[in-house]
């Protein structure tokens, strides 16, 4: 698909906000009715499916490939009456995640519905993944160990 | 990393992909052990525009990322974008090095010889060939004897009464090696293995 770099960038941007965030934030964003109605007419291009993917390293960003280790993954692919259409991989074996992500990813690239979604569901994941990023440099800034070198005074 | 797959114009594949795919493979055994009969296919897949149902539920159940697809020239582009998102499989444009192949009109089809046929030590590295055709029976036509067939059977394929005969003695008597050929019409089924004779009286 022909996209330009920005609108790549920035469904990438959500679609890692969606897959990183917690169900339950997905959950409460999927009580609006407007999202409860689009969900009833959705078409499945791949149900929701669990498997195996084998994450790979690299050492340094410059060394070999190596794999680092299987991770549960389930994905989905779905279309909406309108013909837009939305790509989930996320973490774990919920389906229910998996859906609604590739529901909000279908929505947000829906002109009319985006501005709703990015209000609705994406500002929340933002703010809640800032926060634990800001939590997480907060704990490991307290451990920090300044190292010093003492002159000894021999010469 | 290739670039993005446009889902736009794929349809949905089965809807219980692990079940609907083991209920294709069975349908698919029957026909390469029953090589006179004409098997029906259940498949719940919005198959791609010019693929006939049948066609459309082997290309969904066989092939995987292992495995190269070539589609003849006239089966569109979501055609191909189809295979490749539901199953995984890399899309060829060389026919001779394809593990699994698609023709749907005769004059595209190429000839089975340049097809891969595995070797005398693995004759099982070679090409599965799907051909849709408009029309297919039993009961008339070719004769057809082998393993699977007791005494003999007729086919009917009017679409490839002309080469396909002289080409298909040719696959026989390579034997281990050759290629196996499934003929579709919508959901009906023929298999037709390498080891079956075909003369046309």
């Amino acid at each position: 698909m022909l996209q330009n770099n920005d609108a790549l960038s920035a469904r990438q941007d959500w679609m890692r906000l969606l897959a990183c965030g917690p169900l339950d934030v997905l959950e409460s964003w999927a009580l609006a009715p407007a999202v409860v109605h689009t969900q009833a007419s959705l078409v499945w291009l791949r149900n929701p499916q669990t498997g195996l993917v084998m994450v790979r390293g690299r050492a340094g960003g410059t060394g070999d490939r190596f794999n680092l280790g299987e991770m549960t993954v389930t994905r989905c692919a779905l279309r909406l009456p309108d013909g837009a259409h939305g790509v989930a991989y996320v973490q774990g074996r919920s389906h229910r995640k998996a859906e609604l992500a590739a529901l909000a990813d279908a929505l947000l690239q829906t002109p009319g519905a985006r501005s709703a979604v990015v209000q609705g569901l994406i500002a929340p994941l933002r703010a809640r993944a800032d926060a634990e990023a800001r939590t997480q440099r907060r704990k490991a800034q307290a451990t920090r160990v300044e190292f010093f070198t003492l002159a000894r005074g021999e010469d | 990393m290739g670039a993005c797959l446009d889902l736009s114009a794929i349809g949905p594949g089965f809807s219980d992909p692990d079940m609907a795919s083991q209920a294709v493979f069975r349908r698919s055994l029957e026909a390469l052990s029953r090589p006179g009969s004409l098997i029906e296919v259940d498949s719940d897949a919005a198959a791609p525009a010019g693929v006939g149902a049948a066609a459309c539920a082997l290309l969904l159940a066989l092939p995987d990322q292992d495995t190269r697809l070539w589609l003849a020239p006239s089966f569109s582009e979501e055609a191909a974008a189809y295979f490749r998102f539901h199953t995984g499989c890399p899309i060829t444009s060389v026919h001779g090095e394809a593990d699994f192949a698609l023709a749907g009109d005769v004059t595209e089809l190429p000839l089975l010889q340049s097809f891969r046929s595995g070797s005398d030590e693995y004759p099982d590295h070679s090409a599965t060939l799907i051909v849709e055709v408009p029309h297919l029976a039993i009961g008339s036509g070719w004769r057809i004897a082998g393993p699977g067939i007791r005494n003999e059977a007729r086919l009917s394929v009017p679409a490839l009464e002309k080469h396909f005969p002289a080409q298909w003695a040719a696959n026989h008597k390579r034997f281990p090696r050759g290629i196996d050929v499934f003929l579709t019409c919508g959901a009906l089924l023929c298999g037709l293995p390498r080891t079956i004779q075909l003369s046309e009286d």
